[in-house]
């Protein structure tokens, strides 16, 4: 029997890891726009309010009064539900992600996280493709060659990815020998994964990478070559709905990395006081964050036959490899009882990613008509 | 080239952007502060005047000819020595510049003989309608050096019969 208080808890937890994403969403727009121009040598928006902070909302007022088009010969339905489509997923994406322990007030204990399900890693992965669906079928319905082929090459392009995504979950699964989040953010109590399985932490940082269209893997919203992708025909607030959704998956993403590899939020400290877990996981996002920004800058976007080259000829093997490297250094460990055998892992994982760019190097070296 | 240059290029590429964080930003905040334009800058015309405040423009029209866009208009009237506004027998009484026509290519200064019209460093302009793009006599020309130069004025007879001064070749 499940009692009103603790309806009452779920409730205000649930509205927390909501209105933290909404409000996440908007600073994080003021905090992109503020750092790339920094990276760029420039301001950024700085005149709204103190340090430019209200932008976000000036943008938000000019967003709502803009005028909706609907194309003539769009599917109505699915035009108008596709923004939402994606929208959800990012946000629920959200629930499973631990913010800390479990602390004492009002004479019961309240854990910091929304549910703590037996299948977490899974519940995060199927959810993350969710999301792509709201993005091919608002490339469809718009009626739009061009909204289809960002819709479409969204799809190709996160199917593609997943898989080194997935694989790189299972190394934290195998590491963490549970599914279940929050034992896989107590396994790294003493190290993170991201020492144990640095290559493991590179391939799920580039596979997130593509899968929130960030660059240099924003090839469905590439504006020169698709005008806009998926969301070309969508304006007024169907669009800031797809730019929420965006912004919201990359926070739950980097909330997802720094929890899987960097700890989530543990800290010094945090065993005692609990509530500095939210706190050290909110730096690690910021910091993540930041990076997604940093590649943003730098790096152009790739091209689309060698992102699926990259993605399946390289980030794919080089994924299996590792899962199997980390799987048969655990069991030898066990098996003998010889620590020696977890401690290769990290090496072994490294030589087999310099082994890839290697790999990599000697395409590269070859001239266009000898490549295949 | 060694094996390691393709990780290693994008490591440097992170590295140079990073370098960039920490270098002053190049933004100018406009209105409140302004960059300092270039002296052979082509702003909006500034009509000049001789020191004791009479024109410079002896309505000749010869800008409006070079004017490529056919931007300016002039008219000309009969200067005299109660009313004099220039030296010489004629005086620009109508003087417009369409700001919307002109392409700043600076021709109408090169025609002048008398060195009248200048383009000068002023950039903001912005119009609420076409109207109000056509800048008159009026706003073009400079202010007096002091205030009882304004023109017309009363002359002497007989001092102001050249109405191109005599100049020397250009220095720079």
């Amino acid at each position: 029997m499940i009692t009103w208080d603790k309806w009452l808890e779920w409730f205000i937890k649930s509205l927390a890891v909501t209105l933290s994403l909404l409000v996440g969403f908007i600073l994080l727009t003021w905090y992109e726009r503020r750092a790339l121009a920094r990276l760029q040598s420039r301001i950024g928006p700085n005149r709204a309010g103190p340090f430019g902070l209200f932008q976000p909302f000036a943008d938000a007022i000019k967003l709502i009064f803009k005028e909706e088009l609907t194309p003539a010969k769009a599917d109505r339905l699915l035009f108008f539900w596709a923004p939402v489509i994606t929208m959800v997923p990012s946000i629920i994406m959200a629930a499973v992600i631990p913010w800390g322990t479990s602390f004492t007030a009002f004479g019961r204990t309240i854990t910091l996280y929304l549910s703590d399900i037996s299948v977490g890693v899974l519940y995060l992965m199927s959810i993350a493709s969710i999301a792509v669906y709201g993005i091919v079928l608002a490339g469809w319905s718009s009626n739009n060659k061009y909204a289809m082929l960002g819709g479409l090459r969204s799809t190709a392009q996160m199917l593609s990815y997943e898989l080194a995504l997935g694989l790189s979950f299972v190394v934290t699964i195998i590491l963490a020998n549970s599914m279940r989040i929050l034992d896989i953010v107590n396994e790294q109590k003493s190290l993170w994964f991201v020492v144990i399985q640095p290559v493991g932490a590179i391939i799920f940082w580039i596979a997130t990478l593509a899968e929130v269209n960030r660059a240099p893997f924003d090839m469905p919203e590439a504006e020169q070559e698709l005008t806009a992708g998926y969301h070309s025909e969508y304006s007024g607030m169907k669009f800031a709905l797809f730019f929420m959704a965006e912004y919201q998956k990359m926070i739950v993403v980097c909330m997802m990395t720094a929890t899987i590899y960097f700890g989530g939020f543990l800290g010094p400290g945090v065993d005692r006081f609990p509530l500095l877990g939210p706190v050290y996981l909110f730096l690690k996002v910021v910091l993540l964050l930041f990076v997604m920004i940093w590649v943003r800058a730098t790096w152009p976007r790739i091209r689309y036959d060698r992102l699926m080259a990259f993605g399946w000829k390289i980030l794919l093997p080089l994924s299996l490899a590792i899962t199997f490297i980390t799987a048969t250094g655990i069991v030898l460990q066990e098996l003998s009882g010889n620590p020696l055998y977890f401690w290769a892992i990290p090496f072994v994982s490294i030589a087999v990613g310099l082994f890839t760019v290697l790999i990599v190097y000697r395409d590269l070296r070859r001239l266009p008509y000898e490549r295949a | 080239m060694s094996v390691l240059d393709p990780a290693w290029e994008l490591v440097r590429g992170l590295w140079t952007v990073l370098k960039m964080a920490f270098e002053k930003p190049v933004t100018y905040q406009y209105p409140e502060q302004k960059r300092e334009v270039r002296p052979r800058f082509r702003g909006r015309h500034v009509l000049k005047r001789y020191d004791n405040g009479l024109e410079k423009c002896i309505g000749c029209s010869l800008c409006a000819a070079a004017c490529p866009a056919d931007a300016i208009f002039v008219e000309a009237s009969e200067n005299t020595d109660e009313q004099r506004f220039s030296p010489g027998e004629r005086y620009a009484s109508t003087y417009e510049i369409n700001m919307l026509r002109c392409i700043y290519c600076g021709y109408c200064e090169d025609a002048c003989p008398t060195e009248a019209i200048v383009l000068g460093d002023n950039y903001e302009l912005s119009f609420y309608d076409r109207r109000s793009a056509i800048y008159t006599k009026e706003m073009l020309l400079e202010p007096v050096p002091t205030v009882n130069m304004l023109t017309p004025q009363k002359v002497e007879p007989g001092v102001y019969k050249r109405s191109v001064p005599e100049m020397k070749d250009p220095q720079d």
